[in-house]
């Protein structure tokens, strides 16, 4: 047990000590930083509000265009061509000249900018004039806007989980999907990512040759086993890294933006927007953050569950992979001659992924149920399905059975390891890698 | 002297062929034996069931009198053939961690390679990755993580091949230092000069199965075919009823040098007696066969019911 130990130390030190751990443990917290800072960012630098003169020639729309908190509207009355000579050197940005047939000729609508006009403006200040062009067709109709407005109903259901005690829970299906889709994708990353370290390990000590000399020393199987909870652990060092260096940089982030948001909230309030206006930004802002979403989700599942559930299919998932990945890499002489054996191995770990994409629509289907408890499928799938909530004995089973598989995977891996690590020479077949199985010691 | 290992009917199969038909050895304590045999012949299987990288179908290994197990590893240090290093460590980390993995504990280690790296004079090899080091370097590494832990016994397969003459001597050295105190070399070989030179014991296996197997001396004897070297002046006639010339040869100064065969097993006395009476005899020594003679007689398929 203890050359096991030496074992797994080795393993770890040297790949922590390498610059491309740090690289990736560094790097990719400030990637999710940024895809959490951006969407935000925009938000609170959209808002630079852009100025419209509007020529009316039909007469139609006076007192009925009204500026909102992205556009400013003034009518101006001067002839459309001598208004584009002037709009260089007005404060305007955009003129916007509506025709005298506009009720029967909308296309001829122009505009002009001084700078390129941003798509979203345009479609803002064409769906504005839209808006009203329709409400003047309906009045000219005699339909009453009134009874009109009235019909426009939107439903937005909130939705609820019934607790085992009968208790309603109000749950984010949004802050579900983005977590499972994050469980989800760690999950797949990490099988393949580290599954392929245990297998380039294994080849490296075979290429080297000093693997006769490691087995002289230790067991095939401790060798295999040291490497695989080894770069295991590496693993999980990065996911703790990535976990400590993300919430660092994304409170670092929030504190910054919430600042950001004070000052927008006063000079909104100095401008003189409505009370209204101020909570509707605070409201946008909020729906755009997508952590919001996500923490709601977490108080719903209880975050020690989620991860606790997280590490058990980790650990389970990674070393059903690593056991084959590691019997692939004994097999086989170099890191080309493995890509034919890797196909097999990753195409259930891909299923898995794609399979969670189908489960995050329909996490309670029979699918999802059979997929979250097969072991080759289940760390990816439960862990998809978990964020919405999951029987605990369906947990209990799928445990039980990723042990049982693992167990029996790295069995099957130890044989074929023990076989492989000492052919060389030949790229052996699949038949003949089966046979190594049932070779006695 | 008895033995630290003890080899008994030893068999192993793999899926087509059997590599190690019924061997036994037997290797005295402290001695030098040469595993010789062609390649392909089963000295590795043998050197890694007593390794116990794998273990055999029948029959038992005894080291030190007990039945080989685990705890055994210790008690062995292992030179494969085909040896190798973690190119990306430094080298006295490499070594710890390979001495630590035979039982030491780090700092029993430390000392010890501490005195390897200035017997050696290697100490500023310490930090060096050994990606950076030579071949011959690395060999000098691999050789002290073969014996930093004091084995009784010491396995070298093919130990010569791929060293330069300066590194060999050092081995060579080494090897009869070790033995001086007490360890045990066992040595798989196809180069027979270093047979000559160094073992007392050995073993030829070929074919699976051991062929030949003694003292250095007891097996030279055996081979043995009571033929004569000898140089002399004279005529010596093609024919007579002592003894057959197999070859000669003309050297200078009128000296010819002869080899024959005692045909009719007369004692050496009067073979003498008969040749000094025909040619002046400047020397007479008893052809005492080389390992390259025997191995390839042997191997050759002439002598295999010899034992």
């Amino acid at each position: 047990m203890n050359k096991v130990l030496l074992i797994i130390q080795r393993e770890y030190v040297t790949r922590v000590r390498k610059k491309s751990f740090w690289i990736a443990s560094i790097i990719v917290p400030f990637l999710i930083a940024g895809v959490y800072a951006i969407p935000v960012y925009f938000i609170l630098n959209s808002n630079d509000t852009k100025t419209v003169e509007i020529i009316d020639e039909s007469g139609l729309f006076k007192g009925k265009i009204k500026s909102d908190k992205d556009i400013t509207y003034q009518f101006i009355n001067q002839p459309f061509e001598q208004a584009k000579k002037q709009l260089h050197k007005s404060d305007a940005d955009i003129l916007v000249d509506i025709p005298k047939d506009v009720l029967t000729n909308p296309d001829g609508v122009k505009m002009v900018g001084k700078k390129s006009i941003g798509m979203s403006t345009q479609f803002d200040i064409q769906g504005t004039i839209q808006n009203e062009l329709r409400n003047i067709k309906l009045e000219n109709a005699h339909i009453d806007l009134k009874i009109l407005e009235d019909n426009k109903v939107s439903v937005n259901a909130q939705t609820y989980t019934i607790q085992e005690d009968g208790n309603e829970q109000s749950s984010s299906s949004t802050g579900a999907m983005i977590l499972a889709g994050v469980f989800g994708m760690i999950l797949y990353i990490s099988a393949l990512l580290y599954g392929s370290q245990v297998m380039n390990g294994v080849i490296e000590e075979k290429s080297n040759r000093i693997i006769e000399v490691m087995i002289s020393s230790v067991r095939p199987f401790q060798l295999m086993m040291g490497k695989i909870i080894g770069v295991g652990l590496v693993g999980i060092t990065q996911f703790l890294l990535w976990g400590v260096l993300t919430f660092t940089a994304s409170t670092a982030t929030t504190k910054l933006m919430s600042g950001k948001i004070e000052e927008k909230v006063q000079t909104m309030q100095k401008t003189g927007k409505t009370k209204d206006d101020i909570a509707q930004f605070k409201k946008d802002f909020k729906d755009k953050n997508p952590l919001s979403g996500i923490s709601q989700t977490i108080e719903n599942v209880s975050l020690v569950k989620l991860i606790i559930c997280f590490l058990l299919f980790y650990i389970g998932g990674y070393m059903i992979y690593s056991s084959l990945f590691a019997a692939i890499g004994s097999a086989v002489e170099n890191s080309s001659e493995a890509q034919q054996f890797m196909f097999p191995v990753t195409i259930p770990i891909i299923l898995s992924f794609v399979l969670g994409q189908v489960i995050i629509q329909d996490p309670d289907s029979n699918l999802a149920f059979w997929a979250s408890m097969f072991p080759l499928t289940s760390p990816i799938d439960m862990m998809v399905r978990l964020p919405f909530g999951v029987p605990n004995w369906q947990i209990a089973l799928s445990l039980t059975l990723l042990i049982l598989g693992f167990l029996g995977t790295t069995w099957i891996a130890g044989k074929v390891y023990r076989v492989g690590i000492l052919m060389y020479g030949k790229k052996p077949s699949w038949k003949e890698i089966s046979k190594w199985v049932f070779y006695k010691g | 002297m008895s033995n630290i290992l003890e080899a008994q009917h030893v068999v192993k199969r793999y899926a087509e062929h059997t590599a190690l038909n019924d061997v036994s050895i037997e290797v005295p304590k402290g001695s030098i034996f040469g595993l010789l045999g062609p390649n392909g012949a089963g000295k590795t299987s043998l050197i890694r069931i007593i390794n116990q990288i794998t273990a055999p179908d029948e029959g038992l290994i005894i080291l030190n009198g007990e039945r080989l197990q685990p705890k055994h590893i210790e008690d062995i240090g292992y030179l494969p053939e085909e040896r190798g290093l973690y190119k990306k460590m430094k080298v006295g980390e490499q070594l710890l961690y390979l001495a630590q993995l035979k039982g030491m504990n780090k700092g029993e280690a430390l000392e010890r390679l501490k005195k390897w790296f200035i017997k050696f004079d290697i100490k500023d090899w310490w930090d060096k990755n050994v990606e950076d080091l030579s071949k011959g370097m690395q060999q000098k590494t691999q050789f002290i993580a073969t014996i930093v832990h004091e084995p009784k016994l010491i396995i070298l397969d093919e130990p010569f091949s791929g060293f330069d003459p300066i590194n060999a001597n050092l081995l060579k050295d080494e090897i009869l230092e070790l033995k001086e105190r007490g360890t045990t070399i066992i040595f798989s070989t196809h180069r027979m000069e270093s047979v000559e030179e160094l073992c007392d014991h050995i073993a030829l296996i070929n074919k699976s199965k051991v062929v030949l197997h003694g003292a250095k001396k007891e097996v030279k004897n055996r081979f043995k075919d009571d033929s004569y070297l000898i140089e002399f002046v004279g005529n010596l006639p093609e024919t007579n009823n002592t003894f057959e010339i197999l070859a000669t040869e003309p050297l200078e100064d009128g000296i010819t040098k002869a080899h024959i065969r005692n045909i009719y097993e007369l004692p050496v006395n009067q073979l003498i007696g008969n040749l000094i009476q025909q040619v002046e005899l400047k020397a007479f020594n008893e052809n005492i066969p080389s390992f390259n003679d025997i191995f390839i007689k042997v191997v050759g398929g002439e002598a295999n019911d010899l034992l």
